[in-house]
């Protein structure tokens, strides 16, 4: 199955290993806003392109945009290869290395960007290279993760009997690598990396344009174009925005995405012909066209002839089957004692710098803020819910116009509506409606998605003589409902509830507070506290604000979304 | 001076093999004390049951596993990682999906530092040799399953090894594919036209194993022993329906039926939860009782032809007919399955007749059904958890059979009507659904 979570899989409850990846996590970023702190006023004034509202700078805002995600798409495969193979291949590095790329999968990155810019423009000081790596890398902590998780368990599930060939034919690390554990997992990798994607482009719009304090940074790109337009209220060049946006959009999963998933079928194992099998037009004009294939034959060669070096990878801790069991159990405590420690200190840290401009009145008060946000995510989903799930079952079970609405939802999971906020706010200043309820709607604008989609897939994937039973045995309305198909796309349906709940927590801090000419619009909850406190550079107030929502996205996340997905892949997958 | 054609090649030295069971501290045998050679020229089968450590033993000569204890050499070296003078044919041909049949056979020399022209030419040769020309640029996706089984032997035969292993390889090919195959691996063999020296195979079909080796080795089950050694002095090729061939037939079967289960059957009581059950429906158990009880068998058939009209490899069918023997519904005779009188009475029953017989016999003869029933009545709230019983199990096993066991006690208490499970809650208890 290449759409599950890939990390939902994972047991439920929180132990002492998520303290730890928690803690070494929240102290790493308190480390950075701490010895950047005294920039952090004045922030070294770039020199500012100055972004003009004109429509013919569209294509060139396009442009830069759809580089910075190409850029990270880099990253983010360098991460993967590096980080989910040491966590595969040592044990004592994946006792780390997982929980920590666990809990990061539930940190708000977007309230920690003030951080990564205030980070990245000192390392480049008066100059926008800082802002750029700030930009691409908000985008990167959107994709890493997941694309990172899916790969580990790839590696980790790599067939016996391949691993015997490629054991029994003597490859190397390297050879054993580039034969056999990144083709496996590459369908599952790029699966994700589509999928990742689609939240990299909300990451994209909103780091582009940021204010930290003082400082406003802004980036040439459809998202400072989009600010900018929102400051004016200017709604031809929202619109034209949102244009460009779609076709960027379009252009990327036609021209780079479908020719891949398409090509990487060749990669899955089941040794099964038919399933569904993607097809891409670009692909075919590639593959069939004759001076392409030639030109490309070298250059396939060549890489061959590389993954094919005989180089022996650094065995980073011996491997334990060799080992003396004793000793072992002796370096196991010596390195669980290590990370405790580190873990300790990390957490001693962070509290101590929290605690230099936080008080326990306000932890509290961020508590109750996060229960609201809380309560608006969840009641949003159960909304989105009742909503889309019939009307996606519908759609399903109609293959006509499963097969022609499924990529729209995607296409509009993919698109960032955070494009749309400031519009949507004038709507809400226009008729005077109260932000607490209304600025809600936003946070899942862009998720719900998601759930749609997966419930298409769910329901077109509904088994023909199950539908057929049902019919015969006359079950209908109700009982047809929750016995019949609601059980069938469980499965689907969670899948895609988490990822819309992961992303409305991020949405969250972009849509609680929101800006439209010179009218803020603020909705209670954790989101507009982090935001708030973002435009003030109060840093202590940020990590309190980021920690708290961690917390409580990681136990939501555990107690809720685990449970059911465990139980619906125990018991409902077909 | 040593002949030539009787150098032994492959030396496994008093190999055993353990596990650590669930608690970590206990640690069960898989292969016990294995001792075995290979010479130049033969082809010798390690025959047994499903579970008896075959596969495990070709893995540890292959360099794949360690043993705990014991040492292996080939040609007189030990062997401590990936051996060099072996190649491994496998039973689910484990060709990597994304590279085509000439990459497949040639990223073995590649890898291992033969430049890239020597490497095509041998590649196409092994290609050739095994009857794959023309398929060079196919994916597996688009094979057959004989035609991937034959990347897998020229996949083998291009490392130029001395000895061919070969993990039960035709056992998922269908009939008529896997008997094509193995002619023409036999032919290849007898004319001298593989690279090899000797080909040591393991199989779980009998007639495989008299069609093909030159000596057979039986493996008795838990743990693995060698428990006789069968020479094969059949000409070849070897016609099936040869008189001496049934007969050697028949004699393995008897070999394999009587040796390693009567004993253990006798002490089923004494062993105790120590029991471990096969997977096995009470639908299959009553279709074979009925299947004996039919003409041409009229109460007693004979294991091959038995297997052979069902259909049946001997891990279909031995562990339904050690069952039945547990169950005291039929046991084994030589060759041959008998129906006890029990057994007889049971062909005529009606389904609930059938049911309560099951019940009955499963608690007087399954130590574990009988612990779960006492349990059931000891407690007041006659509900107890499965992670009980399968935590004492895995006193006794691995956690595979410990889980296998559980299931068959279940089926057979449900259909039994024993007792009630409930599998969301997995829990015991003797309430049914009103």
């Amino acid at each position: 199955m290449l759409n599950t979570i890939a990390s939902a899989g994972r047991r439920v409850l929180p132990n002492q290993w998520d303290l730890i990846a928690f803690a070494a996590i929240m102290a790493v970023l308190t480390a950075i806003a701490q010895s950047y702190h005294g920039i952090s006023a004045p922030l070294p004034a770039a020199n500012q392109p100055v972004i003009s509202l004109d429509y013919s700078n569209l294509p060139y805002y396009a442009l830069r945009t759809a580089l910075r995600m190409f850029a990270a798409l880099f990253f983010s495969l360098v991460f993967t290869f590096t980080y989910a193979t040491l966590a595969a291949k040592s044990r004592r590095w994946e006792m780390v290395l997982i929980p920590v790329l666990d809990i990061l999968q539930s940190v708000p990155i977007l309230g920690f960007l003030s951080f990564t810019v205030t980070f990245f423009l000192g390392l480049f000081p008066g100059n926008t290279v800082g802002a750029e790596l700030a930009a691409i890398f908000a985008i990167f902590t959107s994709q890493a993760w997941n694309m990172a998780f899916a790969f580990y368990q790839s590696l980790r599930t790599v067939p016996r009997d391949l691993e015997e060939v490629a054991r029994g034919l003597r490859l190397t690390g390297w050879q054993k690598f580039w034969q056999l554990e990144a083709p496996f997992a590459m369908p599952g990798l790029i699966w994700n990396t589509m999928m990742s994607m689609s939240g990299g482009w909300f990451f994209v719009v909103a780091s582009e344009a940021i204010t930290v304090g003082n400082t406003t940074i802004t980036l040439p790109g459809v998202g400072s174009y989009i600010a900018k337009a929102n400051d004016e209220g200017n709604w031809s060049a929202i619109g034209a925005a949102v244009l460009t946006m779609a076709i960027v959009i379009l252009l990327y999963d036609q021209l780079l995405f479908r020719p891949i998933v398409a090509w990487a079928d060749k990669f899955r194992v089941e040794l099964t012909e038919g399933q569904e099998v993607s097809t891409s037009w670009v692909l075919n004009i590639l593959q069939r066209t004759n001076w392409i294939r030639t030109g490309f034959r070298p250059i396939a060669a060549g890489l061959r002839s590389i993954s094919l070096l005989p180089i022996r990878l650094p065995r980073i801790l011996p491997a334990a089957k060799e080992e003396n069991l004793e000793s072992s159990r002796v370096l196991d405590a010596i390195w669980i004692l290590l990370i405790l420690a580190v873990a300790v200190w990390a957490a001693w840290l962070t509290i101590q710098y929290i605690a230099t401009g936080v008080s326990w009145d306000e932890v509290g008060h961020v508590f109750v803020l996060t229960v609201y946000t809380l309560i608006r995510v969840f009641l949003l989903i159960v909304l989105a819910s009742v909503i889309w799930v019939p009307i996606s079952v519908w759609i399903g079970l109609r293959p006509r116009w499963a097969e022609a609405i499924q990529p729209i939802a995607q296409f509009l999971a993919a698109f960032p509506v955070n494009l749309l906020f400031g519009a949507a706010v004038s709507l809400v200043l226009a008729y005077n409606l109260n932000p607490n309820i209304w600025l809600s709607f936003l946070i899942i604008f862009g998720t719900q998605w998601y759930i749609v989609f997966n419930v298409i897939g769910g329901a077109a994937a509904f088994p023909n003589d199950l539908e057929e039973a049902a019919e015969n045995f006359h079950i209908r309305g109700w009982r047809w409902w929750w016995q019949v198909i609601l059980p069938g796309v469980l499965p689907f349906y969670v899948t895609g509830a988490i990822t819309a709940s992961g992303g409305s927590w991020n949405a969250s801090i972009v849509a609680e507070l929101v800006k439209w000419k010179d009218h803020t619009v603020v909705a209670q909850g954790v989101g507009s506290y982090i935001a708030e406190n973002t435009d003030k550079g109060d840093f202590p107030k940020i990590v309190l604000g980021v920690a708290m929502m961690s917390i409580f996205v990681t136990v939501f996340n555990r107690l809720f979304w685990r449970q059911l997905y465990a139980y619906s892949e125990r018991r409902l997958r077909l | 001076m040593l002949d030539p054609a009787t150098t032994t090649l492959l030396n496994v030295d008093k190999v055993s093999q353990t596990y650590s069971t669930g608690s970590g501290e206990s640690r069960k045998p898989v292969l016990e004390d294995v001792s075995m050679s290979l010479r130049t020229g033969e082809i010798v089968a390690l025959l047994g049951r499903s579970g008896c450590g075959k596969s495990t033993l070709l893995r540890i000569i292959a360099g794949l596993q360690h043993p705990s204890e014991g040492t292996v050499t080939i040609s007189g070296k030990p062997v401590t990682g990936p051996a060099e003078d072996v190649a491994m044919v496998f039973q689910s041909f484990a060709l990597f999906p994304w590279l085509d049949v000439l990459d497949n056979v040639e990223i073995g020399p590649r890898a291992n530092g033969v430049p890239a022209g020597e490497t095509r030419e041998r590649a196409l040769k092994a290609i050739d040799t095994i009857g794959l020309d023309g398929f060079e640029s196919a994916y597996p996706k688009e094979l057959s399953g004989g035609m991937r089984q034959r990347v897998g032997f020229a996949r083998a035969l291009v490392m130029q090894p001395k000895i061919l292993l070969m993990d039960e390889p035709f056992s998922a090919l269908d009939v008529l594919t896997a008997e094509t195959l193995r002619t023409d691996l036999l032919d290849l063999w007898q004319e001298g036209r593989m690279p090899i020296k000797s080909i040591l195979m393991v199989t779980h079909n009998i007639e495989e194993a008299v069609l093909m080796a030159d000596r057979i080795l039986v493996l008795s089950s838990n743990p693995g022993r060698i428990a006789s050694e069968i020479p094969v002095t059949l000409p070849q090729p070897r016609d099936r329906l040869d008189p001496p061939f049934r007969a050697l037939v028949d004699q393995i079967y008897a070999l394999m039926t009587q040796r390693p289960t009567k004993p253990a059957v006798r002490e089923a009581a004494a062993v105790g939860l120590a029991l471990s059950l096969p997977t096995v429906s009470t639908n299959s158990l009553a279709g074979m009782l009925e299947e004996i009880s039919a003409p041409p068998y009229n109460g007693k058939a004979d294991l091959p032809h038995l297997a052979d009209s069902l259909g049946f490899e001997i891990d279909d069918l031995f562990p339904l007919g050690e069952t039945l023997q547990l169950l005291k519904l039929a046991d084994f005779e030589e060759a041959d399955i008998k129906l006890t009188p029990l057994g007889k009475r049971f062909v005529d029953m009606d389904v609930d007749q059938r049911k309560k017989l099951i019940g009955e016999q499963a608690l007087a003869n399954i130590p574990l059904a009988s612990h779960i029933k006492r349990v059931l009545d000891e407690r007041p709230s006659h509900r107890a958890p499965a992670s009980r019983f399968r935590e004492e199990l895995e006193d006794y096993m691995s956690e595979d059979y410990a889980d296998r066991t559980l299931r068959t006690v279940i089926n057979l208490g449900r259909y039994g009507e024993l007792f009630a499970y409930d599998e969301d809650a997995q829990t015991f208890s003797y309430e049914n659904p009103e």
